[in-house]
């Protein structure tokens, strides 16, 4: 009695790849406001599609504060999805981890939570040995080749609302994580059972991935399977393929630098699917329709502004160390470095600054006037 | 009427503590009581919802010297804030007068918090050198005073200010035109008994001394630089000082409303205390009482070890026992200056003030925390060029101020 109300498409797409086929359509990621979620407000038993379920209302009291593990639990139990338990000392690595759950009881994953240069925020859920490339990532998400990096430790507690070495796909649970894109890894599904943190370190669960999925879908997202491995090549003709996983919204935390105010004002333009190009500009761009003027805009920010200047260095910085270096203690090293180096390198790029300035004006004092 | 007239009896008495632009003694020897300041001189505490918006509306971690209480003091901050959070801008103003070439960590203070403010906020600054100033007061001579004005202005710069939004400017280059005509409408409004009042003047003094209180006033109208601010007649001023400088700026604060101008805001800091304690004067003719930029680190490891006072006890087993005296002990404060990281002050408070960590150590992280901004200031400060210093103080526009 509801399907006039469900979009029919939804109904297909069980898996992603109909959702690609599809064109460029953004996923799923409304909330519980969305209009029909709240008509079809029932208990999730009476979900007999299996488009996305509506969501009980005890999801939304709790939302402020985050939803702890017992809640996950036992939402995952009332949905009569089957999972296994795991209670262990915290751990904070996927090695650490591994000791206390075998691998006999499911794949192990690896979580990480990204950020790109516009403030949108992206958790990434794979195989322990899938190769998850940033490079590549960043530029199948149609952000340029240097355009995400390891999202600062505030980012986790803000949006996740879960402590360090607990990224997990649960953590979309929250509303806080609504504008957080989510990609699993296609291998997932080749798995019996795989092994996510429940927004605790020191629980681990397997679950099966439609047993992920229908988690998911009951709380309004649609499960999304990439191939993280693969290297597509993008360019004119060969739009990213990831481009349209980019969440629409860009979410404002307080501590990052280079938060202004009009941030929120104005969010980054949705990268339709005709003009996907990679821009990666550090400032919302002011002319929407003009790519090339926002690329330039950006360039122009970067050597103008030295606390912008350091933070494209850092950010080179990590996203080689993450390429060359391998293990889970790179993302506390990669935030480490860059917190202390911060304030030192933007000292020494304002000297530099006001050498430049000062050559050229005394330039300018010299300077004979133009030949007429 | 901001001026309070029991400050004429204070200057006289030694009973009570005494804080103007030329004296700073505490009663009795003591400690300066900064409740009886703030409550004497009329100014606001700042306090940690005002600390909180700070954070809020520059989106990063408040400065050190907010976190500890070192800006403590406050006139109209809120109303700046308010305005900017609107979208109204302000700007800087802060200045230096350039009485030695020997600057010390309690001058950089005022500097290092700017730079900040500069840096959080996006917003321009201008800095007054008053080399006429101290040639009046300390009997230099016009060139002297001119040179040391440049000197002083190389180790401002090596503070970390953007070039492309900081003027720089010594009275004897600058005062003129749209800034005298400024000092002459402040002068009109203040009568010479007034003046004697707030300041302190006498029928000894020379005339000279009597007509600079407007120099120091003007910079606070954006009017007075009309290659930076033409037609923003109404752009607040925020002016980051030490509590002593508050008395040029209540008798500003009094006249700016007769011109038709804002009151420029203030916000204040404490005295940076000497090394051998908060009742020893830091004086340029003892250069064991503070660390100098010019300082070696061997220099700052012999100075704080020998003559930084120590709030521990005698011995070992007293100080184990009873712990350190957190309230006098000079290291402590020190760090509570200029270490960052917030939990290692906590942490280094407690196990000192419990006894168990010992005054050697204590100081041993100082002399680190010194040496590391010491040098970091050398290598800036030796990068810093007579162009760069002409650039500084160029009468030019900004265009870029406000970004």
């Amino acid at each position: 009695m509801y399907s006039s109300l469900i979009d029919p498409n939804l109904l297909i797409a069980k898996d992603s790849q109909a959702l690609l086929v599809n064109g460029y359509r953004k996923p799923n990621l409304k909330t519980s406001n969305d209009p029909i979620r709240r008509i079809n407000n029932t208990k999730p038993t009476l979900f007999i599609f299996s488009a996305p379920a509506p969501c009980s209302p005890k999801f939304f009291d709790n939302d402020l504060m985050g939803f702890s593990k017992d809640q996950l639990l036992s939402q995952l139990q009332e949905l009569e999805i089957d999972y296994s338990k795991y209670e262990h000392p915290p751990v904070l690595t996927v090695e650490e981890q591994a000791k206390y759950v075998s691998s006999s009881e499911g794949a192990l994953s690896k979580n990480l939570f990204f950020k790109d240069k516009k403030h949108r925020y992206y958790i990434i859920s794979a195989m322990v040995d899938t190769k998850v490339d940033m490079k590549v990532l960043s530029q199948r998400l149609g952000l340029g080749k240097g355009g995400i990096r390891m999202a600062p430790e505030e980012a986790l507690a803000e949006l996740l609302q879960v402590s360090l070495g607990c990224v997990t796909p649960f953590a979309v649970v929250n509303e806080s994580a609504r504008d957080v894109s989510l990609l699993l890894d296609q291998k997932f599904k080749n798995q019996t059972r795989c092994i996510f943190h429940p927004l605790s370190n020191n629980v681990s669960i397997s679950l099966s991935t439609s047993g992920l999925d229908k988690f998911l879908q009951s709380v309004g997202r649609d499960p999304v399977y990439v191939d993280l491995e693969a290297n597509p090549v993008v360019g004119k003709d060969q739009p990213p393929d990831l481009a349209v996983y980019v969440p629409s919204n860009s979410v404002v935390i307080p501590e990052l630098p280079n938060n202004t105010p009009s941030a929120q004002a104005s969010p980054p333009k949705n990268v339709s699917a005709e003009k996907t190009k990679p821009v990666a500009s550090p400032k919302p761009s002011k002319s929407p329709g003009n790519v090339k003027s926002v690329v330039q805009n950006s360039g122009l920010s970067v050597f103008k502004n030295p606390e912008k200047f350091v933070e494209e260095i850092l950010d080179k910085t990590s996203e080689l160390l993450f390429s060359e270096v391998k293990g889970e203690n790179v993302e506390a090293l990669a935030e480490t470095l860059r917190k202390r180096l911060t304030s030192e390198f933007t000292h020494l790029a304002v000297m530099y600054k006001n050498t430049a300035y000062s050559e050229g004006f005394y330039a300018g004092t010299q300077c004979q006037p133009k030949r007429p | 009427m901001e001026v309070d007239k029991k400050e004429e009896i204070a200057s006289e008495s030694s009973e009570e503590q005494v804080v103007n632009p030329w004296e700073v003694s505490a009663k009795d020897g003591g400690k300066i009581d900064y409740d009886k300041l703030i409550d004497q001189f009329g100014c606001q505490r700042l306090d940690e919802s005002l600390i909180d918006r700070v954070e809020r509306l520059t989106s990063r971690q408040p400065h050190v010297f907010l976190r500890r209480g070192v800006f403590f003091a406050h006139r109209d901050f809120d109303l700046v804030l308010d305005a900017y959070e609107r979208g109204d801008k302000f700007y800087l103003y802060t200045g230096r007068g350039p009485s030695s070439e020997a600057l010390h960590l309690g001058h950089l203070i005022p500097f290092m918090f700017t730079k900040y403010l500069q840096e959080a906020f996006k917003v321009p600054l201008v800095i007054q050198l008053t080399d006429d100033e101290k040639c009046m007061w300390k009997n230099l001579s016009v060139e002297e005073s001119q040179r040391l004005a440049r000197e002083n202005a190389k180790d401002i710069i090596a503070c970390g200010f953007d070039v492309t939004k900081t003027f720089i400017f010594s009275d004897f280059d600058y005062v003129g035109g749209a800034f005298y005509k400024n000092m002459v409408k402040v002068a009109k409004c203040v009568t010479l008994n007034k003046a004697m009042g707030i300041f302190g003047f006498s029928g000894e003094d020379h005339i000279g001394k009597l007509s600079f209180p407007p120099v120091q006033a003007v910079p606070s109208f954006p009017s007075s630089f009309p290659h930076l601010f033409p037609g923003k007649d109404k752009l607040r001023c925020l002016i980051p000082c030490a509590i002593d400088q508050d008395p040029y700026f209540r008798m500003t604060r009094d006249v700016a409303p007769r011109l038709g101008y804002s009151k420029p805001a203030l916000i204040e800091s404490s005295f940076f205390p000497a090394l051998q304690g908060e009742n020893g004067k830091m004086s340029a003719s003892d250069p064991n009482s503070a660390i100098y930029v010019t300082d070696t680190a061997k220099d700052i490891k012999n100075k704080i070890n020998r003559y930084a006072f120590s709030g521990g006890q005698d011995s070992i087993e007293k100080h184990r026992e009873i712990g350190a005296n957190l309230e006098v002990d000079i290291p402590v404060k020190y760090l509570s200056f200029f270490l960052e990281d917030d939990a290692e002050l906590e942490h280094i408070k407690k196990e000192y003030g419990e006894g168990r960590m010992l005054t050697g150590e204590v100081k041993k992280r100082l002399t680190e925390v010194l040496t590391g901004m010491v040098e970091r200031h050398r290598m800036a400060r030796a990068a810093v060029t007579d162009e760069m210093v002409d650039a500084f103080m160029a009468v030019r526009p900004l265009p870029n101020m406000f970004e």
